[in-house]
Protein backbone atom coordinates (compact mmCIF):
# COMPACT_ATOMS: atom_id res chain seq x y z
CA UNK A 1 0.00 0.00 0.00
CA UNK A 2 1.35 3.44 -0.86
CA UNK A 3 1.95 5.86 2.03
CA UNK A 4 -0.77 8.41 2.66
CA UNK A 5 -1.65 11.20 5.01
CA UNK A 6 -4.54 10.58 7.39
CA UNK A 7 -6.98 13.23 8.57
CA UNK A 8 -10.10 13.05 10.71
CA UNK A 9 -12.88 15.56 10.14
CA UNK A 10 -15.96 16.33 12.20
CA UNK A 11 -18.06 18.54 9.89
CA UNK A 12 -19.20 17.88 6.31
CA UNK A 13 -17.87 21.27 5.22
CA UNK A 14 -14.45 20.44 6.71
CA UNK A 15 -14.48 17.14 4.83
CA UNK A 16 -15.09 18.85 1.51
CA UNK A 17 -12.46 21.52 2.29
CA UNK A 18 -9.92 18.86 3.20
CA UNK A 19 -10.44 17.12 -0.11
CA UNK A 20 -10.00 20.42 -1.95
CA UNK A 21 -6.74 21.20 -0.15
CA UNK A 22 -5.15 17.77 -0.25
CA UNK A 23 -4.18 16.51 -3.67
CA UNK A 24 -5.27 13.02 -4.77
CA UNK A 25 -7.20 12.57 -1.52
CA UNK A 26 -10.18 10.33 -0.97
CA UNK A 27 -12.87 10.07 1.66
CA UNK A 28 -12.60 7.03 3.93
CA UNK A 29 -15.86 5.64 5.30
CA UNK A 30 -16.32 1.87 5.80
CA UNK A 31 -13.22 1.17 3.71
CA UNK A 32 -14.42 -2.26 2.59
CA UNK A 33 -13.76 -1.52 -1.06
CA UNK A 34 -11.20 1.30 -0.90
CA UNK A 35 -8.75 -0.40 1.49
CA UNK A 36 -9.00 -3.59 -0.52
CA UNK A 37 -8.13 -1.73 -3.73
CA UNK A 38 -5.32 0.19 -1.99
CA UNK A 39 -3.73 -3.07 -0.86
CA UNK A 40 -3.35 -4.10 -4.48
CA UNK A 41 -2.33 -0.66 -5.74
CA UNK A 42 -5.49 -0.17 -7.82
CA UNK A 43 -6.27 2.93 -5.75
CA UNK A 44 -3.31 5.05 -4.66
CA UNK A 45 -4.62 8.11 -2.82
CA UNK A 46 -1.96 10.28 -1.18
CA UNK A 47 -4.33 11.23 1.61
CA UNK A 48 -7.40 9.76 3.28
CA UNK A 49 -9.98 12.00 4.92
CA UNK A 50 -11.73 9.89 7.56
CA UNK A 51 -15.40 10.92 7.51
CA UNK A 52 -16.63 8.24 9.91
CA UNK A 53 -17.23 10.78 12.68
CA UNK A 54 -19.51 13.04 10.65
CA UNK A 55 -23.08 13.12 11.98
CA UNK A 56 -24.53 11.53 8.85
CA UNK A 57 -25.71 8.18 10.15
CA UNK A 58 -29.34 9.02 10.89
CA UNK A 59 -32.28 7.38 9.17
CA UNK A 60 -35.42 9.48 9.49
CA UNK A 61 -38.80 10.03 7.92
CA UNK A 62 -39.11 13.01 5.61
CA UNK A 63 -42.08 15.35 5.78
CA UNK A 64 -44.50 13.94 3.23
CA UNK A 65 -43.66 10.32 3.88
CA UNK A 66 -40.29 9.68 2.27
CA UNK A 67 -37.19 8.47 4.04
CA UNK A 68 -33.76 10.08 4.47
CA UNK A 69 -30.93 7.60 4.97
CA UNK A 70 -27.66 9.18 6.08
CA UNK A 71 -24.62 8.53 3.92
CA UNK A 72 -22.77 7.08 6.90
CA UNK A 73 -25.52 4.78 8.13
CA UNK A 74 -24.06 1.28 7.86
CA UNK A 75 -25.62 -1.08 5.35
CA UNK A 76 -26.66 -3.46 8.15
CA UNK A 77 -28.38 -0.71 10.11
CA UNK A 78 -30.13 0.56 7.00
CA UNK A 79 -31.38 -2.90 6.01
CA UNK A 80 -32.72 -3.53 9.50
CA UNK A 81 -34.17 -0.12 10.23
CA UNK A 82 -37.88 -0.61 11.10
CA UNK A 83 -39.01 2.00 8.58
CA UNK A 84 -36.97 0.45 5.78
CA UNK A 85 -38.24 -3.05 6.54
CA UNK A 86 -41.83 -1.81 6.74
CA UNK A 87 -41.95 0.60 3.79
CA UNK A 88 -39.08 -0.44 1.51
CA UNK A 89 -38.59 -4.20 2.01
CA UNK A 90 -37.13 -4.33 -1.51
CA UNK A 91 -34.19 -2.29 -0.24
CA UNK A 92 -33.77 -4.48 2.85
CA UNK A 93 -33.67 -7.60 0.66
CA UNK A 94 -31.20 -6.08 -1.77
CA UNK A 95 -28.80 -4.94 0.95
CA UNK A 96 -28.97 -8.30 2.72
CA UNK A 97 -28.22 -10.04 -0.59
CA UNK A 98 -24.84 -8.31 -0.77
CA UNK A 99 -21.50 -9.11 0.86
CA UNK A 100 -21.44 -10.65 4.37
CA UNK A 101 -22.74 -9.56 7.78
CA UNK A 102 -19.24 -8.37 8.71
CA UNK A 103 -18.86 -6.27 5.58
CA UNK A 104 -22.38 -4.84 5.88
CA UNK A 105 -21.56 -3.77 9.44
CA UNK A 106 -18.68 -1.71 8.05
CA UNK A 107 -19.94 -0.57 4.65
CA UNK A 108 -21.87 2.69 4.49
CA UNK A 109 -24.72 3.80 2.27
CA UNK A 110 -22.57 6.43 0.58
CA UNK A 111 -19.74 3.96 0.14
CA UNK A 112 -22.08 1.46 -1.48
CA UNK A 113 -22.90 4.07 -4.14
CA UNK A 114 -19.17 4.58 -4.74
CA UNK A 115 -18.28 0.89 -5.08
CA UNK A 116 -16.07 0.04 -8.00
CA UNK A 117 -16.46 -2.85 -10.40
CA UNK A 118 -15.16 -6.30 -9.56
CA UNK A 119 -13.97 -6.86 -13.15
CA UNK A 120 -10.92 -9.12 -12.72
CA UNK A 121 -8.88 -7.00 -15.10
CA UNK A 122 -9.62 -3.82 -13.17
CA UNK A 123 -8.91 -5.42 -9.79
CA UNK A 124 -5.46 -6.72 -10.74
CA UNK A 125 -2.78 -4.25 -11.88
CA UNK A 126 -0.81 -7.20 -13.28
CA UNK A 127 -3.04 -6.76 -16.33
CA UNK A 128 -1.70 -3.86 -18.38
CA UNK A 129 -4.96 -3.23 -20.19
CA UNK A 130 -7.77 -1.55 -18.30
CA UNK A 131 -9.27 1.73 -19.44
CA UNK A 132 -10.94 2.17 -16.07
CA UNK A 133 -7.70 1.80 -14.12
CA UNK A 134 -5.36 3.21 -16.73
CA UNK A 135 -7.25 5.30 -19.32
CA UNK A 136 -6.17 4.62 -22.88
CA UNK A 137 -4.59 1.25 -22.13
CA UNK A 138 -7.39 -0.81 -23.66
CA UNK A 139 -9.87 -3.35 -22.28
CA UNK A 140 -8.56 -6.81 -21.48
CA UNK A 141 -12.06 -8.09 -20.74
CA UNK A 142 -13.53 -7.66 -24.22
CA UNK A 143 -11.41 -10.51 -25.60
CA UNK A 144 -10.71 -12.04 -22.20
CA UNK A 145 -12.66 -14.12 -19.73
CA UNK A 146 -15.78 -12.00 -19.65
CA UNK A 147 -18.25 -14.28 -17.92
CA UNK A 148 -19.23 -11.73 -15.24
CA UNK A 149 -19.33 -8.74 -17.54
CA UNK A 150 -22.00 -6.42 -18.92
CA UNK A 151 -24.49 -7.29 -21.64
CA UNK A 152 -26.24 -3.92 -21.75
CA UNK A 153 -24.90 -0.40 -22.26
CA UNK A 154 -21.24 -1.38 -22.55
CA UNK A 155 -18.78 0.30 -24.92
CA UNK A 156 -15.71 -0.82 -26.83
CA UNK A 157 -13.70 0.82 -24.04
CA UNK A 158 -15.17 -1.03 -21.07
CA UNK A 159 -17.57 -3.89 -20.43
CA UNK A 160 -17.38 -3.87 -16.62
CA UNK A 161 -20.51 -4.51 -14.56
CA UNK A 162 -21.60 -2.53 -11.51
CA UNK A 163 -21.27 -4.71 -8.40
CA UNK A 164 -23.90 -3.31 -6.03
CA UNK A 165 -27.16 -4.94 -4.98
CA UNK A 166 -28.33 -1.99 -2.89
CA UNK A 167 -28.05 0.35 -5.87
CA UNK A 168 -30.34 -1.86 -7.97
CA UNK A 169 -33.11 -1.43 -5.41
CA UNK A 170 -32.35 2.29 -5.14
CA UNK A 171 -32.76 2.59 -8.93
CA UNK A 172 -36.15 0.85 -8.80
CA UNK A 173 -37.23 3.02 -5.86
CA UNK A 174 -36.14 6.25 -7.61
CA UNK A 175 -33.85 7.37 -4.83
CA UNK A 176 -32.32 10.83 -4.83
CA UNK A 177 -28.72 11.38 -3.78
CA UNK A 178 -28.10 14.54 -1.77
CA UNK A 179 -24.53 15.82 -2.05
CA UNK A 180 -22.44 18.72 -0.73
CA UNK A 181 -19.75 20.48 -2.74
CA UNK A 182 -18.18 23.76 -1.66
CA UNK A 183 -21.05 25.50 0.13
CA UNK A 184 -23.76 24.13 -2.10
CA UNK A 185 -26.00 21.14 -1.80
CA UNK A 186 -27.52 19.51 -4.84
CA UNK A 187 -29.63 16.47 -5.56
CA UNK A 188 -28.75 13.81 -8.14
CA UNK A 189 -31.52 11.41 -9.22
CA UNK A 190 -30.38 7.80 -8.88
CA UNK A 191 -30.84 7.27 -12.63
CA UNK A 192 -28.16 9.91 -13.28
CA UNK A 193 -25.81 9.05 -10.45
CA UNK A 194 -23.89 6.25 -12.14
CA UNK A 195 -22.59 6.48 -15.72
CA UNK A 196 -22.31 4.18 -18.67
CA UNK A 197 -18.67 3.69 -19.69
CA UNK A 198 -18.71 5.42 -23.11
CA UNK A 199 -15.26 6.81 -23.84
CA UNK A 200 -14.47 7.62 -20.19
CA UNK A 201 -14.90 4.40 -18.21
CA UNK A 202 -12.52 5.72 -15.55
CA UNK A 203 -15.38 7.94 -14.35
CA UNK A 204 -17.94 5.78 -12.52
CA UNK A 205 -20.38 8.46 -11.37
CA UNK A 206 -21.60 11.98 -12.02
CA UNK A 207 -20.44 13.07 -8.57
CA UNK A 208 -18.14 16.05 -9.10
CA UNK A 209 -14.62 16.12 -7.68
CA UNK A 210 -14.68 17.06 -4.00
CA UNK A 211 -18.39 16.42 -3.54
CA UNK A 212 -19.52 14.57 -0.42
CA UNK A 213 -22.62 12.37 -0.32
CA UNK A 214 -24.87 13.49 2.54
CA UNK A 215 -27.85 11.19 2.25
CA UNK A 216 -29.92 8.90 0.08
CA UNK A 217 -33.54 10.07 0.02
CA UNK A 218 -36.42 7.78 -0.90
CA UNK A 219 -39.78 9.12 -2.07
CA UNK A 220 -42.96 7.60 -0.60
CA UNK A 221 -43.48 4.20 -2.20
CA UNK A 222 -46.66 2.35 -3.21
CA UNK A 223 -44.63 -0.84 -3.69
CA UNK A 224 -44.15 -2.09 -0.11
CA UNK A 225 -46.64 -4.95 -0.50
CA UNK A 226 -45.50 -6.25 -3.87
CA UNK A 227 -41.76 -6.27 -4.39
CA UNK A 228 -38.99 -8.80 -4.75
CA UNK A 229 -35.21 -8.79 -5.07
CA UNK A 230 -33.77 -11.83 -6.80
CA UNK A 231 -30.05 -12.50 -6.94
CA UNK A 232 -28.49 -15.25 -9.05
CA UNK A 233 -24.87 -16.08 -8.35
CA UNK A 234 -22.27 -18.83 -8.38
CA UNK A 235 -22.86 -19.84 -4.77
CA UNK A 236 -25.81 -19.50 -2.43
CA UNK A 237 -24.43 -16.54 -0.52
CA UNK A 238 -21.52 -14.10 -0.28
CA UNK A 239 -20.89 -13.74 -4.02
CA UNK A 240 -21.50 -10.99 -6.56
CA UNK A 241 -24.51 -11.21 -8.82
CA UNK A 242 -24.35 -12.74 -12.27
CA UNK A 243 -27.82 -11.28 -12.67
CA UNK A 244 -30.06 -9.63 -10.12
CA UNK A 245 -33.53 -8.15 -10.41
CA UNK A 246 -35.44 -5.62 -8.32
CA UNK A 247 -39.12 -5.89 -9.19
CA UNK A 248 -41.90 -3.83 -7.66
CA UNK A 249 -45.57 -3.73 -8.58
CA UNK A 250 -48.53 -1.58 -7.63
CA UNK A 251 -51.56 -3.79 -8.05
CA UNK A 252 -55.21 -2.86 -8.31
CA UNK A 253 -57.82 -5.60 -8.79
CA UNK A 254 -55.53 -8.05 -10.53
CA UNK A 255 -54.19 -5.34 -12.84
CA UNK A 256 -50.76 -3.75 -12.69
CA UNK A 257 -51.29 -0.09 -11.96
CA UNK A 258 -47.56 0.71 -12.11
CA UNK A 259 -44.28 -1.21 -12.14
CA UNK A 260 -40.63 -0.69 -11.33
CA UNK A 261 -37.89 -2.87 -12.68
CA UNK A 262 -34.11 -2.65 -12.36
CA UNK A 263 -31.31 -5.16 -12.95
CA UNK A 264 -27.86 -5.71 -11.51
CA UNK A 265 -24.87 -7.58 -12.90
CA UNK A 266 -25.76 -6.69 -16.48
CA UNK A 267 -24.42 -3.16 -17.01
CA UNK A 268 -21.90 -0.53 -15.94
CA UNK A 269 -24.67 0.99 -13.79
CA UNK A 270 -27.81 -0.29 -12.09
CA UNK A 271 -30.01 -0.94 -15.12
CA UNK A 272 -33.47 0.61 -14.86
CA UNK A 273 -35.84 -0.93 -17.41
CA UNK A 274 -38.36 1.84 -18.00
CA UNK A 275 -39.66 0.56 -21.33
CA UNK A 276 -40.47 -2.80 -19.79
CA UNK A 277 -42.18 -0.97 -16.91
CA UNK A 278 -44.38 0.80 -19.44
CA UNK A 279 -45.30 -2.53 -21.05
CA UNK A 280 -46.40 -3.85 -17.66
CA UNK A 281 -48.57 -0.88 -16.80
CA UNK A 282 -52.30 -1.57 -17.08
CA UNK A 283 -51.76 -5.26 -17.86
CA UNK A 284 -53.13 -8.24 -15.93
CA UNK A 285 -50.87 -10.21 -13.60
CA UNK A 286 -50.03 -13.04 -15.92
CA UNK A 287 -47.08 -15.09 -17.05
CA UNK A 288 -47.55 -13.74 -20.56
CA UNK A 289 -47.29 -10.16 -19.33
CA UNK A 290 -44.11 -10.99 -17.43
CA UNK A 291 -42.54 -12.73 -20.44
CA UNK A 292 -43.22 -9.77 -22.70
CA UNK A 293 -41.58 -7.42 -20.20
CA UNK A 294 -38.61 -9.76 -19.79
CA UNK A 295 -38.07 -9.97 -23.53
CA UNK A 296 -38.18 -6.18 -23.77
CA UNK A 297 -35.48 -5.78 -21.10
CA UNK A 298 -33.10 -8.02 -23.06
CA UNK A 299 -34.06 -6.73 -26.53
CA UNK A 300 -30.85 -4.75 -26.99
CA UNK A 301 -28.53 -7.07 -25.07
CA UNK A 302 -25.10 -7.67 -26.55
CA UNK A 303 -23.24 -10.64 -25.11
CA UNK A 304 -19.52 -11.42 -25.22
CA UNK A 305 -17.83 -14.77 -25.60
CA UNK A 306 -18.38 -16.10 -22.10
CA UNK A 307 -21.54 -14.35 -20.91
CA UNK A 308 -24.21 -15.29 -23.46
CA UNK A 309 -25.93 -17.26 -20.71
CA UNK A 310 -26.80 -14.01 -18.97
CA UNK A 311 -29.45 -13.13 -21.55
CA UNK A 312 -31.65 -16.15 -20.92
CA UNK A 313 -30.84 -16.01 -17.23
CA UNK A 314 -31.94 -12.37 -17.02
CA UNK A 315 -35.17 -13.01 -18.93
CA UNK A 316 -36.16 -15.81 -16.61
CA UNK A 317 -35.09 -13.84 -13.54
CA UNK A 318 -37.22 -10.86 -14.60
CA UNK A 319 -40.31 -12.97 -15.28
CA UNK A 320 -39.89 -14.94 -12.07
CA UNK A 321 -39.22 -11.84 -9.93
CA UNK A 322 -42.34 -10.13 -11.30
CA UNK A 323 -44.41 -13.23 -10.54
CA UNK A 324 -43.07 -13.37 -6.97
CA UNK A 325 -43.59 -9.64 -6.48
CA UNK A 326 -47.13 -9.98 -7.79
CA UNK A 327 -47.86 -12.90 -5.47
CA UNK A 328 -48.65 -15.24 -8.39
CA UNK A 329 -45.45 -17.30 -8.46
CA UNK B 1 2.29 -3.28 -1.29
CA UNK B 2 4.80 -4.78 -3.65
CA UNK B 3 6.69 -1.51 -3.83
CA UNK B 4 7.95 -1.59 -0.26
CA UNK B 5 11.69 -1.77 0.09
CA UNK B 6 13.13 -5.18 0.52
CA UNK B 7 14.56 -5.55 4.01
CA UNK B 8 16.26 -8.82 3.20
CA UNK B 9 18.52 -7.13 0.68
CA UNK B 10 19.39 -3.67 1.84
CA UNK B 11 18.25 -3.21 5.42
CA UNK B 12 20.71 -2.20 8.10
CA UNK B 13 21.34 -4.61 11.01
CA UNK B 14 19.00 -2.49 13.16
CA UNK B 15 16.25 -2.78 10.59
CA UNK B 16 16.77 -6.49 10.35
CA UNK B 17 16.13 -6.74 14.04
CA UNK B 18 12.90 -4.81 13.89
CA UNK B 19 10.58 -7.73 13.14
CA UNK B 20 11.61 -9.56 16.26
CA UNK B 21 10.83 -6.47 18.30
CA UNK B 22 7.71 -5.30 16.48
CA UNK B 23 6.62 -2.80 19.10
CA UNK B 24 7.96 -1.61 22.46
CA UNK B 25 4.72 -2.65 24.11
CA UNK B 26 5.01 -6.24 22.99
CA UNK B 27 5.13 -8.75 25.82
CA UNK B 28 5.45 -12.02 23.99
CA UNK B 29 6.00 -15.22 25.90
CA UNK B 30 9.63 -16.21 25.44
CA UNK B 31 10.76 -19.69 24.58
CA UNK B 32 13.97 -21.18 26.01
CA UNK B 33 15.99 -19.72 23.18
CA UNK B 34 14.64 -16.24 23.95
CA UNK B 35 12.52 -16.14 20.80
CA UNK B 36 8.89 -17.02 20.31
CA UNK B 37 8.05 -19.37 17.48
CA UNK B 38 6.74 -16.48 15.37
CA UNK B 39 9.82 -14.39 16.02
CA UNK B 40 12.03 -17.31 15.12
CA UNK B 41 10.16 -17.80 11.85
CA UNK B 42 10.38 -14.08 11.06
CA UNK B 43 14.10 -13.95 11.83
CA UNK B 44 14.80 -17.12 9.91
CA UNK B 45 13.01 -15.86 6.86
CA UNK B 46 15.17 -12.73 6.86
CA UNK B 47 18.27 -14.87 6.94
CA UNK B 48 17.00 -16.76 3.93
CA UNK B 49 16.10 -13.58 2.10
CA UNK B 50 12.39 -14.31 2.20
CA UNK B 51 11.43 -11.38 4.36
CA UNK B 52 10.18 -9.16 1.57
CA UNK B 53 7.18 -11.40 1.14
CA UNK B 54 6.72 -11.70 4.87
CA UNK B 55 6.56 -7.94 5.32
CA UNK B 56 4.59 -7.02 2.27
CA UNK B 57 1.89 -9.57 3.02
CA UNK B 58 1.53 -8.26 6.54
CA UNK B 59 1.23 -4.62 5.55
CA UNK B 60 3.68 -3.76 8.31
CA UNK B 61 6.78 -2.40 6.73
CA UNK B 62 10.19 -1.99 8.26
CA UNK B 63 9.72 1.77 8.03
CA UNK B 64 6.60 1.37 10.11
CA UNK B 65 8.42 -0.67 12.69
CA UNK B 66 11.02 2.02 13.02
CA UNK B 67 8.52 4.84 12.87
CA UNK B 68 7.03 3.49 16.06
CA UNK B 69 10.22 4.73 17.73
CA UNK B 70 10.01 8.49 18.10
CA UNK B 71 13.60 9.19 17.09
CA UNK B 72 12.98 8.11 13.54
CA UNK B 73 9.52 9.54 13.11
CA UNK B 74 10.69 13.06 14.00
CA UNK B 75 13.38 13.12 11.31
CA UNK B 76 11.10 13.84 8.39
CA UNK B 77 7.64 14.95 9.46
CA UNK B 78 6.79 16.21 5.97
CA UNK B 79 7.00 12.86 4.26
CA UNK B 80 4.01 10.61 4.25
CA UNK B 81 6.15 7.57 4.99
CA UNK B 82 7.02 8.91 8.44
CA UNK B 83 3.43 9.87 9.09
CA UNK B 84 2.33 8.28 12.35
CA UNK B 85 -0.99 8.76 14.05
CA UNK B 86 -1.60 8.43 17.78
CA UNK B 87 -4.42 6.06 18.64
CA UNK B 88 -5.74 4.36 21.74
CA UNK B 89 -6.96 0.85 21.06
CA UNK B 90 -9.20 -0.60 23.74
CA UNK B 91 -8.81 -4.33 23.27
CA UNK B 92 -10.51 -6.84 25.55
CA UNK B 93 -10.77 -4.14 28.21
CA UNK B 94 -7.11 -3.08 28.07
CA UNK B 95 -6.14 0.26 26.60
CA UNK B 96 -3.08 0.42 24.36
CA UNK B 97 -1.69 3.87 23.55
CA UNK B 98 0.02 3.48 20.21
CA UNK B 99 1.51 5.49 17.36
CA UNK B 100 0.71 3.81 14.09
CA UNK B 101 1.39 4.27 10.43
CA UNK B 102 -2.14 4.86 9.09
CA UNK B 103 -1.66 1.98 6.66
CA UNK B 104 -1.71 -0.55 9.48
CA UNK B 105 -4.96 -2.49 9.55
CA UNK B 106 -6.63 -3.42 12.81
CA UNK B 107 -5.67 -7.02 12.04
CA UNK B 108 -1.99 -6.18 11.67
CA UNK B 109 -2.02 -3.97 14.76
CA UNK B 110 -3.37 -6.90 16.76
CA UNK B 111 -1.02 -9.50 15.36
CA UNK B 112 2.17 -7.62 14.58
CA UNK B 113 2.18 -4.74 17.04
CA UNK B 114 0.47 -6.33 20.01
CA UNK B 115 1.34 -10.00 19.37
CA UNK B 116 -2.29 -10.98 19.83
CA UNK B 117 -2.27 -13.77 17.28
CA UNK B 118 -5.64 -15.30 18.12
CA UNK B 119 -7.15 -13.29 15.29
CA UNK B 120 -6.08 -14.92 12.03
CA UNK B 121 -5.09 -13.52 8.66
CA UNK B 122 -6.59 -15.54 5.86
CA UNK B 123 -7.21 -13.76 2.56
CA UNK B 124 -6.49 -10.21 3.84
CA UNK B 125 -9.17 -8.99 1.40
CA UNK B 126 -12.45 -9.36 3.26
CA UNK B 127 -13.38 -12.57 1.48
CA UNK B 128 -12.86 -15.26 4.14
CA UNK B 129 -13.83 -13.88 7.57
CA UNK B 130 -10.94 -15.44 9.50
CA UNK B 131 -9.99 -11.97 10.82
CA UNK B 132 -13.43 -11.30 12.30
CA UNK B 133 -13.40 -9.33 15.56
CA UNK B 134 -16.08 -7.45 17.49
CA UNK B 135 -15.99 -3.66 17.46
CA UNK B 136 -18.57 -2.03 19.72
CA UNK B 137 -20.22 -5.47 19.86
CA UNK B 138 -20.52 -5.72 16.05
CA UNK B 139 -18.58 -8.18 13.90
CA UNK B 140 -16.27 -6.71 11.29
CA UNK B 141 -13.39 -7.85 9.06
CA UNK B 142 -10.33 -6.44 10.81
CA UNK B 143 -8.25 -6.85 7.63
CA UNK B 144 -10.16 -4.08 5.82
CA UNK B 145 -10.27 -1.62 8.70
CA UNK B 146 -7.45 0.79 9.45
CA UNK B 147 -6.39 0.62 13.10
CA UNK B 148 -6.24 4.42 13.45
CA UNK B 149 -9.98 4.63 12.71
CA UNK B 150 -10.71 2.71 15.92
CA UNK B 151 -9.55 5.26 18.48
CA UNK B 152 -11.62 4.63 21.61
CA UNK B 153 -13.70 1.81 20.13
CA UNK B 154 -14.39 -1.24 22.30
CA UNK B 155 -12.63 -4.09 20.51
CA UNK B 156 -13.08 -7.71 21.51
CA UNK B 157 -11.00 -10.50 19.99
CA UNK B 158 -11.28 -14.24 20.47
CA UNK B 159 -8.82 -13.85 23.38
CA UNK B 160 -11.38 -11.71 25.21
CA UNK B 161 -14.45 -13.94 24.97
CA UNK B 162 -13.83 -16.25 27.94
CA UNK B 163 -14.70 -14.72 31.29
CA UNK B 164 -13.08 -15.71 34.60
CA UNK B 165 -11.74 -18.98 33.21
CA UNK B 166 -15.14 -19.91 31.74
CA UNK B 167 -15.39 -20.31 27.99
CA UNK B 168 -18.03 -18.28 26.22
CA UNK B 169 -21.01 -20.58 25.48
CA UNK B 170 -20.22 -20.27 21.77
CA UNK B 171 -16.65 -21.47 22.35
CA UNK B 172 -17.91 -24.39 24.45
CA UNK B 173 -20.44 -25.29 21.75
CA UNK B 174 -17.75 -25.30 19.04
CA UNK B 175 -15.75 -27.74 21.16
CA UNK B 176 -18.71 -29.99 21.89
CA UNK B 177 -20.03 -30.03 18.31
CA UNK B 178 -16.67 -30.32 16.53
CA UNK B 179 -17.09 -26.97 14.83
CA UNK B 180 -13.62 -27.07 13.31
CA UNK B 181 -10.92 -29.27 11.86
CA UNK B 182 -7.61 -27.45 11.35
CA UNK B 183 -8.77 -24.51 13.45
CA UNK B 184 -7.44 -21.66 11.31
CA UNK B 185 -10.84 -20.10 10.63
CA UNK B 186 -12.17 -20.90 14.11
CA UNK B 187 -11.41 -17.63 15.90
CA UNK B 188 -13.25 -15.76 13.16
CA UNK B 189 -16.10 -18.27 13.13
CA UNK B 190 -16.54 -17.96 16.89
CA UNK B 191 -16.43 -14.15 16.98
CA UNK B 192 -18.87 -14.12 14.08
CA UNK B 193 -21.22 -16.52 15.85
CA UNK B 194 -21.14 -14.49 19.07
CA UNK B 195 -22.28 -11.43 17.12
CA UNK B 196 -24.81 -13.49 15.15
CA UNK B 197 -26.59 -14.53 18.35
CA UNK B 198 -26.83 -10.94 19.46
CA UNK B 199 -28.12 -9.79 16.05
CA UNK B 200 -30.72 -12.57 16.00
CA UNK B 201 -31.83 -11.71 19.53
CA UNK B 202 -32.27 -8.09 18.45
CA UNK B 203 -34.42 -9.21 15.53
CA UNK B 204 -32.06 -8.57 12.64
CA UNK B 205 -33.20 -10.11 9.35
CA UNK B 206 -31.14 -12.02 6.80
CA UNK B 207 -31.52 -12.59 3.06
CA UNK B 208 -33.40 -15.85 3.74
CA UNK B 209 -35.82 -14.34 6.28
CA UNK B 210 -39.29 -14.92 4.85
CA UNK B 211 -41.18 -12.10 6.54
CA UNK B 212 -39.17 -8.91 6.85
CA UNK B 213 -42.00 -7.15 8.67
CA UNK B 214 -42.03 -9.62 11.53
CA UNK B 215 -40.37 -8.13 14.61
CA UNK B 216 -38.84 -9.78 17.68
CA UNK B 217 -36.01 -12.31 17.86
CA UNK B 218 -35.22 -14.14 14.63
CA UNK B 219 -36.40 -17.68 13.97
CA UNK B 220 -32.91 -19.13 13.74
CA UNK B 221 -33.37 -22.14 11.48
CA UNK B 222 -30.35 -23.99 10.09
CA UNK B 223 -30.83 -22.18 6.77
CA UNK B 224 -30.80 -18.90 8.67
CA UNK B 225 -27.61 -19.90 10.49
CA UNK B 226 -25.91 -20.88 7.22
CA UNK B 227 -26.81 -17.57 5.59
CA UNK B 228 -25.78 -15.54 8.63
CA UNK B 229 -22.45 -17.41 8.91
CA UNK B 230 -21.73 -17.11 5.17
CA UNK B 231 -19.09 -14.44 5.76
CA UNK B 232 -16.83 -17.08 7.32
CA UNK B 233 -15.27 -19.60 4.98
CA UNK B 234 -13.97 -22.95 6.32
CA UNK B 235 -11.62 -24.69 3.91
CA UNK B 236 -11.84 -27.94 5.88
CA UNK B 237 -15.58 -27.94 5.34
CA UNK B 238 -16.51 -28.18 9.01
CA UNK B 239 -19.79 -26.43 8.25
CA UNK B 240 -22.17 -29.10 9.66
CA UNK B 241 -20.41 -28.91 13.03
CA UNK B 242 -20.33 -25.12 12.90
CA UNK B 243 -24.08 -24.94 12.27
CA UNK B 244 -24.62 -27.47 15.08
CA UNK B 245 -22.54 -25.33 17.42
CA UNK B 246 -24.37 -22.10 16.60
CA UNK B 247 -27.70 -23.86 16.93
CA UNK B 248 -26.73 -25.22 20.33
CA UNK B 249 -25.49 -21.86 21.57
CA UNK B 250 -28.71 -20.21 20.38
CA UNK B 251 -30.91 -22.74 22.14
CA UNK B 252 -28.85 -22.38 25.27
CA UNK B 253 -29.11 -18.61 25.13
CA UNK B 254 -32.87 -18.94 24.90
CA UNK B 255 -33.10 -21.44 27.71
CA UNK B 256 -34.23 -24.28 25.44
CA UNK B 257 -31.25 -26.43 26.31
CA UNK B 258 -28.99 -26.55 29.34
CA UNK B 259 -25.27 -26.71 28.79
CA UNK B 260 -23.83 -30.19 29.20
CA UNK B 261 -20.32 -28.83 29.24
Amino acid sequence: MNPFEYQRVKEPKAAVDALVHLQHAKFLAGGTNLIDLMKDGVERPTALVDINRLALAEIEELPGGGLRMGALARNSDTANHPLVREKYPLLTQAILAGASPQLRNMATNGGNLMQRTRCYYFMDPAFAQCNKRNPGSGCAAIDGFNRIHAILGASENCIAAHPSDMCVALAALEAKIRVLGGNDERVIPMANFHRLPGTTPQVDTNLRPNELILSIDLPPSPYANHSHYMKLRDRASYAFALVSVAAALEIDGGQIRSARLALGGVAHKPWRAEEAEALLTGKPLSEETFQIAAARVMQDAKPYRYNKFKIEMAKRAVARSLAIAGGVA
Amino acid sequence: MQSEKKPGNDASPEQQNSPSTPHPETNSKQSHSGLTRREFVATASILTGGAAIEFSRCGVTPSHGLAAHASVAIEAPETAAANVVPVTLNINGTKHDMSLDPRVTLLDALRENLSMTGTKKGCDHGQCGSCTVLVNKRRINSCLSLAVTHDGDEIVTVEGLAKGGELDPVQAAFLEKDGFQCGYCTAGQICSAVALLREAQEGAASFVTADLRRTGPADLTRDEIRERMSGNICRCGAYPGIVDAVEKAWRQKNGVERSRA
